[in-house]
């Protein structure tokens, strides 16, 4: 569904991407770790399409299509979601106003008719319940005021509504005690399905003792420089990233 | 001289006329402001008050005058349908200057005894008593031009007197219709006297019916007494030939609470000065504006608050969007005299420029010279949030609508301070009309459609 072929992105003339190679069929759940600094959060903001970034080299098609060439709400609305990992406040802007038309833009794009209030409202009740978050959350205006916990789950609930192909959660654990690691992480698998892929970008193995991946990379230096199974993410937790450090040649 | 010199002419060669048809209270002041307004001149960029906004260039061209009172052939209550649902206000008209007194029935709702809501000429000849105190005190022609030609030409009007402990339930809406098929200046005057606890809702509406340059000067003296209340709404939805000069005193006495808000939702060149008096210990303001503007719209907001007594609380908050070429100004006095301790005093001036030939210019001022106070300002002009845009955009929605919702979201915190719910749902749809566009010229009132 998707592949990326020799990506180089910089961002304000600084290579951060030096040549990514990456391929995701359906159904799959790819972990990509790495120190600090490495290029994983560039990879996924090039991927939604986040203008500060600049692709010089390479391609990435999503089901056939060339996604470098489409807008952010177009990359959406072919399936593509970022659970972001810093999430956006938006004073102003309340919940059920974004939401809703965030869906409807959905699905005009698939030449749907709008939903109705009602409809609208029932569909906000049942994806709200797969992530425990609160009504009084859907009534407050985007993110404002939201603890970490609740703006990951917002986060996961948006996923929930506009039911991607493809989810990037890009450090989605961070911020989070174990309970809400939890509930953010069962929401995601209740959500998956052998048609949706799903990238997790993270730091650590807690998050993927919950939601577990069937290929983990590894980023180094804007490049994947280790592709295996999942215990590559024990090996990692173990040992670190410094042995990888040095067989790559430092 | 010239853009003075034709209204000096007009006024010496009409002023028995302008007089004959109008009523002694508001001749007895005209001698005086004429006086004023040839010392004076129209103010220009040079002077301080008016730098933003210059006045004379927009009294150059000739505009005709309905100094011998002809009969409009307008009747505005068959032109403007009011189905607003749940509004249900006593509604009145004002076309260009005169107070359209054939009140169908049906509009004249039943006002509590002693309330007066009719033109300001007949209570003159009627009741001149009741105006003659109040008629030419709060606004000073000696200092203001705008004021003085206003003074000079100014026949008929609004008058509102709520008698002592009177409660006006539902809403007054008051229309101001401009209907000429020339070019054409209308000076109206508004005075509105609240008695003691009095209570009031007044909502006054400014439109332009035909494609014609308008130009209408509004001296408005409002008297707040003690322990009343007045919440007063302004909304212009004019056309780009339009322009708005109004200057707007209000006197507060001990324990009075007033809101102002005004809006101006589609216009061509608009300058509202407001001057609010706070005399009495305990008196509250809440006063806000708001301004959508595009093309080559101007809007400048002069206000000043004046704390002349203590215990006083004044929130004062403005904002502003500007698209295209579109100008903006505003400038904020809030003055603390001597002895006005316990003043709470807050102003917030926040402005957004989608474009970078929108242009903006602010200028908070706060005087102090109380030392028991709580005092506060802020001005910002900046543009939309570039990150919240690109989180909606990753959610799927296009960057048009993105742009929308945080417009919308920006001056929404304006509309959540009128507390007429009727007039608040009509003022969300309206804005967001205005934002899409759709709303490109005035079509009447848009409050009533």
């Amino acid at each position: 569904m998707l592949e990326i072929k020799d990506l180089h992105a910089n961002i304000n003339g600084k290579e951060i991407l030096k040549g990514i190679n990456l391929t995701i069929r359906p159904g799959e759940v790819h972990a990509i770790m790495g120190p600090n600094g490495s290029g994983k959060s560039t990879l996924s903001a090039v991927l939604v399409g986040n203008p500060a970034y600049k692709v010089t080299h390479g391609s990435i098609t999503f089901y056939g299509k060339d996604l470098l060439q489409l807008s952010p709400e177009d990359r959406s609305h072919e399936g593509i979601f970022l659970s972001f990992q810093y999430p956006v406040e938006i004073p102003g802007v309340s919940m059920v106003n974004f939401m809703r038309t965030a869906v409807n833009e959905h699905r005009k794009y698939k030449g749907q008719p709008p939903l109705s209030a009602s409809e609208f409202l029932k569909l906000m009740r049942e994806k709200r319940a797969i992530v425990e978050l609160d009504n009084k959350l859907a009534n407050r205006f985007v993110n404002e005021g939201f603890s970490g916990g609740e703006k990951k789950r917002n986060e996961i609930f948006q996923m929930a509504m506009l039911e991607p192909r493809l989810s990037i959660l890009d450090e989605t654990d961070s911020g989070l005690d174990i309970d809400a690691l939890r509930i953010v992480a069962e929401g995601v698998n209740k959500l998956k399905t052998p048609e949706t892929s799903t990238i997790v970008i993270t730091h650590y193995q807690r998050l993927l003792d919950y939601i577990k991946p069937d290929i983990v990379h590894v980023l180094y230096k804007g490049q994947i420089v280790r592709t295996a199974g999942p215990e590559l993410a024990l090996e990692l937790e173990r040992k670190g990233y410094d042995w990888i450090k040095e067989e790559v040649g430092e | 001289m010239k853009a003075e010199k034709q209204y000096i002419d007009i006024f010496t060669l009409y002023e028995d006329t302008i007089c004959r048809l109008s009523a002694e209270p508001l001749n007895t002041p005209r001698a005086k402001a004429f006086a004023d307004f040839k010392h004076l001149g129209f103010p220009t960029r040079k002077d301080e008050k008016y730098k933003y906004t210059d006045i004379r260039s927009l009294f150059e061209p000739d505009y005709g005058l309905n100094l011998n009172r002809l009969d409009i052939p307008v009747n505005p209550y068959e032109v403007f349908k009011c189905d607003v649902p749940n509004m249900s206000t006593a509604l009145h008209f004002i076309v260009n200057d005169v107070f359209y007194n054939k009140v169908p029935a049906a509009s004249s709702m039943h006002l509590p005894q002693g309330v007066i809501v009719g033109s300001l000429k007949e209570t003159a000849k009627e009741n001149p008593q009741i105006v003659k105190p109040f008629y030419a005190k709060l606004a000073n022609t000696a200092n203001d031009a705008i004021t003085a030609i206003n003074t000079m030409f100014a026949q008929d009007g609004l008058f509102i007197y709520v008698p002592d402990n009177t409660i006006i339930e539902k809403p007054i809406q008051i229309i101001n219709i401009l209907r000429s098929d020339v070019n054409f200046m209308a000076n109206r005057r508004i005075l509105i006297i609240m008695g003691e606890n009095a209570r009031a809702q007044l909502l006054l509406c400014d439109h332009a019916m035909d494609n014609v340059n308008f130009l209408a000067t509004q001296v408005s003296e409002i008297y707040v007494g003690r322990g009343a209340t007045l919440h007063l709404y302004e909304l212009e939805e004019t056309h780009t030939s339009s322009v708005r000069l109004a200057n707007c005193h209000v006197w507060q006495e001990e324990n009075s609470n007033v809101l102002l808000n005004g809006i101006t939702l589609h216009n061509g060149t608009t300058r509202n000065t407001t001057q609010v008096t706070l005399n009495g210990p305990h008196a509250e303001l809440g006063f806000y504006g708001m301004a959508i503007a595009d093309k080559n719209q101007h809007v400048d907001n002069n206000t000043f608050v004046d704390h002349a007594a203590s215990d006083c609380t004044s929130n004062e908050l403005f904002k502003y969007v500007l698209d295209e070429h579109a100008t903006g100004a505003f400038a904020g006095l809030a003055l603390v005299r001597p002895g006005a301790q316990h003043t709470h005093s807050q102003q917030t001036n926040r402005n957004l420029c989608a474009t970078r030939e929108a242009r903006m210019w602010t200028q908070p001022q706060l005087e102090i010279y109380a030392d028991d106070v709580k005092c506060s300002h802020g001005a910002t002009v900046g543009q939309l949030d570039e990150n919240a845009l690109f989180y909606m955009r990753t959610r799927g929605i296009s960057e048009r609508e993105a742009r929308l919702l945080l417009m919308f979201a920006f001056v929404n915190e304006v509309i959540d301070h009128i507390r007429m719910d009727a007039l608040k749902d009509r003022l969300h749809l309206l804005v967001e009309k205005r934002f899409r566009g759709e709303l490109n010229k005035c079509q009447g009132c848009a409050i009533c459609k």
